[in-house]
């Protein structure tokens, strides 16, 4: 399997992004946001955490118009797999591949701590490794992860059981304790936890490895 | 042509900075203020030939996330 991780100026955890994805067995590729094209043979993006563009505007606003997020939507249009963690989820609600916005936090605090999570769906690559309902430690770093979205659209999203990860106790507001969603066909995730940051015993938990273990495993077989 | 873009959370969706916002201007003294909003106004200098239609494509595109937020365009 192979995956590109998307460096902006700003992302800050783009390596670990990379440490993650190579730790499961994937060739990993860095491509700068400049760029107006994927490396060949990619099977997964990863749009890493951090502030890109300082967070100037709306958080993800100048990234998801950046070149890159170009070839990034027609990659996602022609059902490639994308991974937006955090800085990620925000840059691709902004460049519309998933619905919704992430606003401040209710309580308007930046956030960091490892928060209890429920996994919501097991139907997607990249939560077939968890059980339905298992609760999962996982680390939040934001301060803009507050998930909304039109009534109609958080109904369409349990409906459809696209709503992978959910808060246990949502801590900044997110409606119906939203963590991460997936696209309508299944492949395009984004999340506010980091996964990358659960992902090695040194790490305190290793209860984000799951995510890029069954996600390596399916993409392998496919 | 100059233009002023104001850019605002649209009603409905919680304002948590206008929120604390108001809470501090009654920790102030100030009484009587029910609800605050805050938000954005950016200030375009426009090259000749360049259309309110022009800039209302720039909202759409860049300068207002249509999904949480309304804008609206001044130009003088």
């Amino acid at each position: 399997m192979r995956a590109a991780v998307i460096v902006f100026p700003g992302s800050n955890c783009d390596r670990d992004l990379a440490v993650a994805f190579r730790a499961a067995g994937c060739e990993v590729e860095m491509v700068w946001h400049k760029d107006t094209a994927l490396p060949k043979g990619i099977d997964i993006v990863g749009i890493p955490g951090g502030f890109s563009f300082g967070d100037y505007l709306r958080c993800g606003a100048i990234a998801a118009n950046s070149p890159i997020c170009t070839e990034v939507k027609a990659h996602a249009e022609r059902g490639g797999f994308v991974l937006g963690i955090c800085n990620g989820f925000q840059i691709l609600t902004e460049t519309g591949l998933l619905p919704g916005a992430l606003l401040r936090n209710a309580g308007l605090k930046y956030i960091c701590r490892t928060v209890p999570l429920v996994v919501g769906t097991t139907d997607s690559v990249y939560t077939a490794g968890y059980a339905a309902g298992q609760q999962i430690a996982v680390p939040i770093a934001h301060h803009d992860g507050n998930y909304t979205a039109s009534e109609d659209v958080v109904a369409r999203l349990a409906d459809e059981d696209r709503i992978a990860f959910r808060y246990d106790d949502t801590p900044n507001g997110s409606v119906a304790d939203i963590a991460g969603i997936l696209s309508e066909n299944r492949r395009v995730l984004g999340m506010m936890p980091h996964p990358e940051r659960a992902a090695d015993a040194r790490h305190g938990g290793t209860d984000g490895a799951a995510l890029f273990a069954s996600l390596a495993n399916a993409l392998a077989t496919a | 042509m100059k233009a002023r873009v104001h850019v605002m959370l649209k009603d409905g969706v919680l304002d948590p900075q206008g929120e604390a916002v108001r809470h501090a201007l009654g920790g102030l003294g100030f009484g009587g203020v029910e609800k605050v909003r805050q938000g954005k106004v950016i200030e375009l200098d426009l090259a000749d030939g360049t259309t309110e239609d022009n800039v209302r494509e720039m909202c759409e595109k860049l300068l207002a996330n249509t999904v949480v937020e309304s804008y609206s365009i001044e130009t003088f």
